[in-house]
C-alpha cells in the first residue's frame, strides 16, 4: 500500500498534476474562504498553471479556476489522488 | 409587550446552549456543515451534469499558457497597453479635429449674434471667449480618445483578461506587502482615479485597501490622457517623421505609465515599512473563463455608463472654469492681469521644477478636474486672455514654444501632470471610502510631494548637466 | 411542516425594506433578490431583466455597491434588488452578510440564484444556502452557451426535481431564457406556483446537534425564519448573524406596539 507523504502540500504539486485535499491547515477568513470554494478534505485538485514570477499558483477545483499564493498553498494538505 | 406572542426562549439562551454543542464536538461542525453543503451540490451535480470527453488542449488553456508564460506574460501585458495607446491617439485625431473645427465654426456665429443683439464685449468674453470655449476644447480633445479607449479597455475587461494581469503582478505586489487585486483597480484608475478607488472595495484588508486607495491616482486617468498625449506628441513625437509620431508617442506614454507603476509600487512598500505597517494577507482570485466579448454592452457599458459620465463631469467643471479663467485674465491689476500676477507670484517655484509659473497656476486651477489644465493654460498664456483658434496641434506647439517651453518643460509638465495630486472628485471619493479625513489628506499629500520631487529633481539635473 | 408565513405583514416590511436595505419600494410591487456567485453573468440578467429602469448607490451604511431595477410583466410592476456576487452565505464577509440579510430578513417575494452552467456543482453550493433560507427560490442556470460548447449536457428536469424550485436555462448575453424566467418570477412570486424545495443531508454529528436546538430555536422565530437554517447559523458560530438576528427579531416584536395603538 503507497504510503502518502506527509507534509505534501497544493505548493508542491507539479503543474499539470492532481491531487485530493487532506487537510486544510489555514484559519480565520482564509480558511472559510477557502472552504466556501469547495476546496474541502477529498477534494481533487490540479495545479494548472503559475505566475510568470512562480508565485501565485493556480488550481483548478469543481470546474473553476482559483489562484492562490504559494504561502497559503502550502498550508492547504495534500495526498496523491 | 401588550401580551403578544412573546418568545418563550431567549436568544441569549439558545445560543449559549448552541455554544454548547459547538464546543463539545471539538468545534468541527462549522466545517462540517459546509462540507455536507458541497456533499449536497456534489450528489445533484453528478446526477444532472454529463461531460462528454473534451479535447485536452482546449483553446482557453492555450490562451492562458501565454498569457501568462513566463516569457511573454509581461511583455505581452506592455504591448497591450502601448497598443490600446497607439489605437486611441491614431483614431482620436481625426474626430478631434473635426469636433474642435464644428465647435470653432459655431463660435464664430456665436460672436456675430452678440453683436447683433449689442451685448457688453464683457459679456461676449465671459460666455463665449471663456465658458464656450473651455467647454469646446474639452469636448472636442477629450471626447474623441475617451469613446476609443474606454471600449477598448471594456473589451479587455469583457473578454476576461484583467484578473490574468492581477495574476500576472501579484508577486509584485506581495513584495510590497499589497494584495495583487491592486492591479485590478490601477487598471479602473486608468478611466477614472474616483472609479479606481471606489474599486478597491474588492481588496478584502482593510490596510492593503488602503494602500490602494492612496495609490491609485498615479495611474493617469482620462481627463490627464489629453495633456500627456497633446505634449507627447508635440515635444516627441513631432521630432520624428509624422509616420513615427504616433507610434513614438505612445511609446512615451507607455513608458509614462510604467513610471506611474514603479511610483505606485514605490509608495506602497513605503507605506507598508512605515504608517501602514503589516504582513501581505492572502490572496483568492478566481481566473474565470474567457468569454467571448458582447459588443452591444461594451459599447453601451464604455459609452454611456464611462465615456458619458467622465464627460458630463468635465463639462460641468470646465464651464465655469474657463468663465472664471477668463475673468481672471481679464481684470487687471495694475498693469498686469490677476493671472498675471498669479503666475508672477508662482514663477519660482515652478522654474524650480522645470516649468513655469502659469503651468503650476493651471494645475492648482486645475483641481476640480484634470481636463481643464491645457485650456487654461493656453487662456492664462495668451497676452489677449483668450483661447486662440486652434484646431491642430502644431498651433498649440506655437504658442508653447512662443512661452518659451523647452523639452525640460515639457518632461516635466508631464511628470508633475502624472504624479501631481488628484482632482477633487477623486479626493471626495477617498473621504467616502476611507471614512477618515486623515487618510484623504495623505492621498492628497503623498502625489504632491512625489510630483515636486521628481519634477525637481529632473529639472536641476538637467540645468546641471547643461541639458537644458 | 410549514415553517413560513404566507403573508408576510406589508407594513413592517416596507420598513425593514427602506430602513435596512435602502429599498423604497412602491405598494404592489414584487421584490426579486437577485443573487449568484461572481462572474456567472448576473449583472448581464440584471441589465436584460430591467433595461435603463435602474438605481445604483450603496447598501445603507455599508461600501458595497447595490443596484435596483424595476421591470413590469403582465402588468404586474416587479423590482428587482441585485446582491452582491458571493460564493456563500456563510457570511464571512460584509458582501455575504448583506445578500443573506436581505434574503433573510428583507422577505422578497421571490429569490433568482444565477448558476454558471459550466461550474454547476460550486455554483449550487450557493443555490442550497439560498434555498435553506426562503422556499421561493428561482434557479437561472446561466452561460447555457458556454456549456454547449464545452459540451457540458444537463439535465433540466432531473434537476428541478433535485432541487424542489423551478429552474430555467439561459443565455443572458444572447437573450436567451429571460421569457421564462420572467413567466417563472410572476408564478412564484404571485404564488401561483409552489415550491417544495430540497431538505438538505447532513453529516450525523451536524443533524443530530441540529436536533437538539431545534425545539427552543422554533420558539424563538416562531415561524418567521426556518428554524433548521438558524439552528444551523447558531451551530456554525456566527457572532455576524446573531446581531442581524436579535435586531429582526426586536423589530418584529416592536411593531406589534404602534400597530395597536393604530388601531385605537
Amino acid at each position: 500500500m503507497y504510503v502518502p507523504e506527509q507534509r505534501s502540500s497544493l505548493a508542491d504539486l507539479k503543474v499539470g498534476t492532481t491531487g485530493k485535499i487532506s487537510s486544510i491547515e489555514l484559519d480565520g477568513l482564509l480558511r472559510r474562504r477557502i472552504l466556501d470554494l469547495g476546496i474541502l478534505p477529498g477534494t481533487q485538485v490540479q495545479c494548472v498553471r503559475k505566475s510568470p514570477a512562480g508565485d501565485p499558483i493556480a488550481f483548478r477545483v469543481r470546474d473553476t479556476t482559483i489562484a492562490l499564493r504559494s504561502d497559503d498553498a502550502s498550508l492547504i494538505k495534500v495526498y496523491p489522488g | 409587550m401588550n401580551g403578544t406572542v412573546k418568545p418563550m426562549t431567549t436568544l441569549a439562551e439558545v445560543c449559549a446552549e448552541a455554544d454548547a454543542l459547538r464546543l463539545s464536538s471539538g468545534n468541527a461542525l462549522g466545517d462540517a456543515i459546509v462540507s455536507d453543503i458541497y456533499a449536497n451540490a456534489e450528489e445533484i451535480a453528478r446526477k444532472v451534469v454529463a461531460h462528454k470527453p473534451q479535447d485536452k488542449s482546449a483553446w482557453d488553456a492555450k490562451l492562458d499558457d501565454i498569457l501568462t508564460s513566463r516569457l511573454l506574460g509581461y511583455p505581452i501585458m506592455l504591448a497591450l497597453l502601448g497598443m490600446v495607446f497607439w489605437i486611441t491617439i491614431e483614431g482620436a485625431n481625426v474626430p478631434s479635429g473635426m469636433l474642435a473645427d464644428a465647435f470653432f465654426a459655431f463660435q464664430d456665429r456665436l460672436t456675430e449674434w452678440f453683436q447683433a443683439a449689442g451685448a457688453p464685449a464683457w459679456l461676449h468674453g465671459v460666455l463665449v471667449l471663456g465658458l464656450y470655449r473651455g467647454l469646446a476644447w474639452v469636448v472636442s480633445v477629450m471626447l474623441p480618445p475617451m469613446a476609443i479607449f474606454f471600449p477598448l479597455f471594456t473589451l479587455l475587461e469583457d473578454l476576461g483578461y484583467l484578473p490574468r494581469v492581477a495574476f500576472n503582478m501579484d508577486s509584485l505586489f506581495k513584495k510590497c506587502k499589497a494584495c495583487g487585486k491592486q492591479a485590478l483597480t490601477m487598471c479602473m484608475g486608468f478611466g477614472c482615479n474616483a472609479a479606481g478607488i471606489v474599486s478597491c472595495r474588492i481588496i478584502d484588508s482593510p490596510r492593503e485597501r488602503l494602500i490602494a486607495i492612496l495609490t491609485n491616482n498615479f495611474v493617469p486617468c482620462n481627463g490627464r490622457f489629453p495633456t500627456l498625449i497633446a505634449i507627447a506628441t508635440i515635444f516627441v513625437g513631432g521630432v520624428f517623421a509624422p509616420e513615427y509620431g504616433t507610434a513614438v508617442a505612445a511609446m512615451v506614454l507607455t513608458g509614462l505609465v510604467l513610471l506611474g507603476i514603479a511610483a505606485t509600487f514605490s509608495v506602497s512598500w513605503l507605506l507598508s515599512h512605515t504608517i501602514l505597517k503589516g504582513e501581505p494577507s492572502s490572496l483568492v482570485l478566481e481566473l474565470p473563463p474567457y468569454r467571448p466579448p458582447q459588443v452591444g454592452a461594451i459599447i453601451y457599458r464604455s459609452l454611456i455608463d464611462r465615456t458619458l459620465f467622465v464627460l458630463k463631469r468635465a463639462v460641468i467643471m470646465a464651464a465655469p472654469a474657463g468663465a472664471i479663467t477668463w475673468i481672471l485674465a481679464n481684470t487687471y491689476i495694475g498693469d498686469m492681469s490677476i493671472i498675471g500676477h498669479l503666475a508672477g507670484w508662482l514663477q519660482p517655484f515652478g522654474y524650480a521644477i522645470g516649468i513655469d509659473g502659469f503651468i503650476l497656476l493651471a494645475f492648482i486651477l486645475g483641481l476640480p478636474a484634470n481636463e481643464i489644465v491645457v485650456p487654461i493654460l493656453i487662456m492664462s498664456y495668451l497676452a489677449t486672455g483668450q483661447m486662440m483658434e486652434f484646431d491642430s496641434l502644431e498651433e498649440l506647439r506655437q504658442i508653447l514654444l512662443s512661452h518659451g517651453w523647452t523639452w525640460l518643460t515639457a518632461v516635466c509638465t508631464m511628470l508633475f501632470c502624472l504624479l501631481h495630486w488628484p482632482c477633487t472628485t477623486t479626493l471626495l471619493t477617498a473621504y467616502k471610502e476611507s471614512g477618515s479625513v486623515k487618510w484623504t489628506f495623505l492621498s492628497f499629500l503623498i502625489p504632491t510631494l512625489i510630483a515636486f520631487a521628481v519634477c525637481f529633481a529632473v529639472a536641476q539635473t538637467a540645468r546641471g548637466l547643461g541639458l537644458a | 411542516m410549514k415553517w413560513y408565513q404566507d403573508t408576510p405583514c406589508r407594513e413592517t416590511h416596507g420598513r425593514v425594506l427602506r430602513e435596512h436595505f435602502g429599498v423604497a419600494a412602491e405598494a404592489g410591487q414584487y421584490i426579486i433578490a437577485l443573487a449568484g456567485n461572481p462572474n456567472v453573468g448576473k449583472s448581464t440578467v440584471f441589465n436584460a431583466l430591467t433595461g435603463l429602469r435602474q438605481h445604483t448607490g450603496n447598501w445603507p451604511g455599508k461600501t458595497v455597491d447595490n443596484a435596483q431595477g424595476a421591470f413590469t410583466y403582465r402588468k404586474k410592476p416587479f423590482l428587482l434588488v441585485d446582491l452582491p456576487g458571493t460564493y456563500s452565505l456563510l457570511a464571512h464577509t460584509v458582501e455575504e452578510e448583506i445578500a443573506r440579510d436581505f434574503i433573510c430578513f428583507g422577505e422578497p417575494d421571490a429569490t433568482v440564484v444565477v448558476l454558471d452552467a459550466t461550474c454547476l456543482e460550486r455554483n449550487l453550493n450557493l443555490a442550497l444556502q439560498v434555498m435553506e433560507i426562503t422556499p421561493n427560490v428561482v434557479v437561472c442556470v446561466n452561460l447555457m452557451d458556454e456549456a454547449n460548447k464545452k459540451k457540458i449536457a444537463i439535465d433540466f428536469p432531473a434537476l428541478e426535481k433535485e432541487l424542489g424550485v423551478p429552474v430555467v436555462a439561459a443565455a443572458a448575453r444572447k437573450g436567451e431564457g429571460l421569457d421564462a424566467l420572467r413567466e417563472t418570477l410572476y408564478q412564484v412570486s404571485t404564488g401561483a406556483r409552489q415550491s417544495n424545495p430540497r431538505r438538505l443531508t447532513y453529516s450525523a454529528a451536524v443533524e443530530e446537534a441540529v436536533q437538539k436546538l431545534l425545539p427552543n430555536v422554533q420558539r424563538l422565530v416562531d415561524h418567521k425564519l426556518n428554524p433548521r437554517w438558524v439552528a444551523l447559523r447558531l451551530l456554525d458560530g456566527d457572532k455576524a448573524f446573531l446581531e442581524s438576528i436579535s435586531r429582526y427579531l426586536d423589530l418584529q416584536l416592536n411593531w406589534e406596539a404602534p400597530q395597536e395603538v393604530a388601531a385605537l
